[in-house]
């Protein structure tokens, strides 16, 4: 953003409303009197809430990480003595593994239906408002209500909700949540449902600004409808989507709730992930070990960091058309 | 509707740094206008589907069943557990846990809201929850607008600077910030711990870079030319925020009310370490400790904690909608 055209705004119209001469006759006294006094007052309230609950927060969390501390007492120094100690937890490979399993299983279940589904729902010439209702539907329900709700659809016996349904067919009846293998994708099924509206949205929005000038020389060019969709429709969705992929990838690898509520990392740790060893760490079953918790939610930070930043290098080239 | 006449109906913005295609100032503002231009139709939307197309036939018979399809599907998998919801909070239990798909095999009942209204107190923590909603509601706008309006409009010195750090937050995953901030509530840098005190949440619901960024943007968008004329009239800044720039940002300010709202409604985790007792425990704290009552009255106040958020997306779809395209607008 150009900070070139600065109005001098805030300041009285009298003073000459350069900046250029500022700096020579710059005291507190001048600086109060032309309104700098005022911007401070504005920006008070930000100041105040981002500094004590986000930057400071950021800043201690690398502090806390080289400590042990169980918050009341004096925190002590132990060097690196947190980080080693979250390497060397026999828990952590099957931690990150099930963390990457249900990112990577996310991304099957929920990356392609959303796009599908709004490129469909844009070609829509009536009653667009009400599709677009239906997809969000459950993205304002509360996370808590739809796990429980889901967790009663998962019930193992063949009278469950999706045992029956399933039973219809001719399948099943299933575990669910009950088996190691079957937990994840069960957790990842209700995830998929309570996020993808909220993606579909997104979508919808890129589409409609695709300009209509692209489909008119597609059609000039006598370009079939799969063509089109293909050929104009994608690429210049092509910034979204590339963002919409990391993003999500971040959201998903710091799940909490799913895995927290559902089966609590359980059946024998085979949905404990990440985030929930964290909380696990600090506020439960392991509890208090706030110094190891920060260092765990710190690489993973940092971990994420520089899965962007090769994301973004990497697909740089392929963003920009 | 009144929402989208209130938008300025200013000409695009002419700062030249706002204009380039991708930067997310002017992909908001577009976006906030998108329903006025599609009004005055100057120029008509269109997808991949021309009009001729839809005129030939093949194309139009395969479109149209598979809109068909595509609107049976969203029934049955976005509606299809609400309605069961909805049905299973008045069925009782021995019925939702034989026959969990039939229509009330032997009648329905209230005693399902009764029992979570009167015996589990829905109503208090309903309220708890309102009041979680509200004060995040009030800080987040409180520091949104006026940040936004340091950011945007006066602009000091050491705005650019103000700028990155709220950006640079946008860039540090929740995770990081679990502990700490729970350090902060416990022992806070003034006054006794905030641990059950809606203050826990109402503080740190302010220090969303998001909400900061989209009300800066907004701002950047209003015409200069007015807030001019406001300084020669003899307007403050004072005067300047309350009088011009806050009526004038009434969609920004509704769509993020609207984030506000659902999000603390949404919220679960951070309520759940820092509200506690059960005189200002949220709804959603509250559901998490019923996992185990009685299935009916469980999903009796499943049932009753969605309503309020689902009624509010249906009355104010428009600007929910709009926002989640934003969303998207401002990350990409």
């Amino acid at each position: 953003m150009g900070t070139d055209n600065v109005a001098a705004l805030g300041r009285r119209p009298r003073t000459d409303g350069g900046r250029a001469s500022a700096p020579s006759r710059r005291t507190p006294m001048t600086w109060a009197r032309h309104g700098g006094l005022t911007a401070v007052v504005f920006a008070l309230p930000l100041l105040v809430i981002f500094g004590v609950f986000s930057w400071w927060p950021i800043v201690s969390a690398v502090i806390m990480s080289f400590q042990e501390t169980n918050l009341t007492d004096a925190p002590t120094w132990v060097g690196l003595d947190n980080f080693v100690a979250v390497i060397e937890d026999p828990l952590m490979p099957q931690v990150i593994r099930n963390t990457a399993w249900f990112a990577l299983l996310a991304l099957v279940f929920g990356y392609p239906v959303p796009l599908i589904g709004a490129v469909l729902m844009s070609e829509l010439r009536r009653r667009k408002g009400l599709y677009s209702v239906l997809a969000y539907l459950p993205v304002v329900v509360p996370p808590v209500v739809a796990v429980l709700l889901w967790k009663f659809f998962y019930d193992p016996r063949p009278e469950g909700v999706f045992n029956t349904v399933l039973a219809w067919f001719g399948l099943g009846p299933f575990p669910w949540l009950s088996n190691a293998t079957w937990a994840m994708p069960s957790l990842v099924l209700e995830a998929t449902w309570a996020a993808a509206g909220a993606t579909v949205i997104i979508y919808l929005a890129a589409l409609v600004s695709v300009p209509a000038e692209l489909y008119d020389a597609a059609e000039v060019d006598g370009a079939s409808v799969l063509r089109k969709v293909w050929h104009v429709t994608m690429p210049q969705l092509r910034g979204v989507l590339l963002i919409t992929l990391i993003l999500q990838i971040i959201g998903t690898v710091q799940v909490f709730l799913e895995p927290f509520l559902f089966t609590n990392g359980g059946p024998n740790h085979a949905t404990e992930t990440v985030m929930l060893h964290v909380y696990n760490l600090a506020f439960a079953s392991l509890g208090n070990n706030f110094g190891q918790a920060t260092a765990l939610s710190l690489m993973l930070a940092v971990s994420l960091a520089v899965l962007s930043l090769v994301y973004f290098r990497a697909t740089r080239s392929w963003s920009q058309s | 509707m009144t929402i989208t006449d209130a938008t300025p109906s200013s000409a695009p913005t002419s700062r030249p740094g706002t204009v380039g295609a991708g930067a997310p100032g002017s992909v908001l503002a577009s976006t906030l206008r998108r329903r006025r231009r599609r009004a005055d139709g100057d120029y008509p939307e269109r997808g991949a589907l021309s009009s001729s197309d839809w005129r030939r036939r093949p194309v139009k018979y395969t479109w149209r069943s598979l809109h068909f399809i595509l609107l049976v599907l969203l029934m049955m998998w976005c509606l299809g557990p609400l309605l069961l919801l909805a049905k299973f909070a008045f069925t009782p239990t021995q019925d939702i846990l034989a026959q969990p798909l039939a229509v009330f095999p032997s009648g329905a009942t209230l005693h399902n809201i009764e029992q979570a209204w009167t015996r589990y107190h829905i109503d208090r923590y309903f309220m708890n929850t309102v009041w979680v909603a509200l004060g995040s509601w009030f800080t987040q706008i409180a520091v949104a607008t006026t940040g936004g309006f340091v950011l945007s409009v006066l602009r000091p010195r050491w705005s650019r600077a103000l700028n990155w750090a709220v950006l640079a937050t946008l860039f540090v995953p929740a995770v990081v910030l679990l502990v700490p901030l729970y350090r902060i509530i416990v022992d806070p840098p003034i006054g006794p711990s905030l641990i059950n005190n809606y203050l826990a949440v109402w503080l740190p619901a302010g220090a969303t870079a998001f909400n900061v960024v989209l009300v800066a943007r907004f701002f950047d968008s209003l015409p200069r030319e007015i807030f001019e004329a406001a300084q020669i009239d003899g307007a403050g800044a004072y005067r300047l925020f309350w009088s011009i720039v806050l009526p004038m940002s009434r969609p920004i300010i509704g769509v993020v009310s609207v984030f506000a709202v659902i999000a603390s409604w949404k919220d679960f985790l951070w309520p759940f370490l820092v509200l506690k007792s059960d005189s200002v425990k949220p709804l959603s704290v509250h559901l998490q400790s019923m996992a185990n009552v009685d299935k009916g009255t469980l999903m009796a106040a499943l049932a009753i904690s969605t309503v309020i958020p689902i009624v509010m997306f249906l009355v104010f779809q428009r600007m929910f909608l709009r926002g989640a395209g934003l969303g998207g607008a401002v990350k990409g």
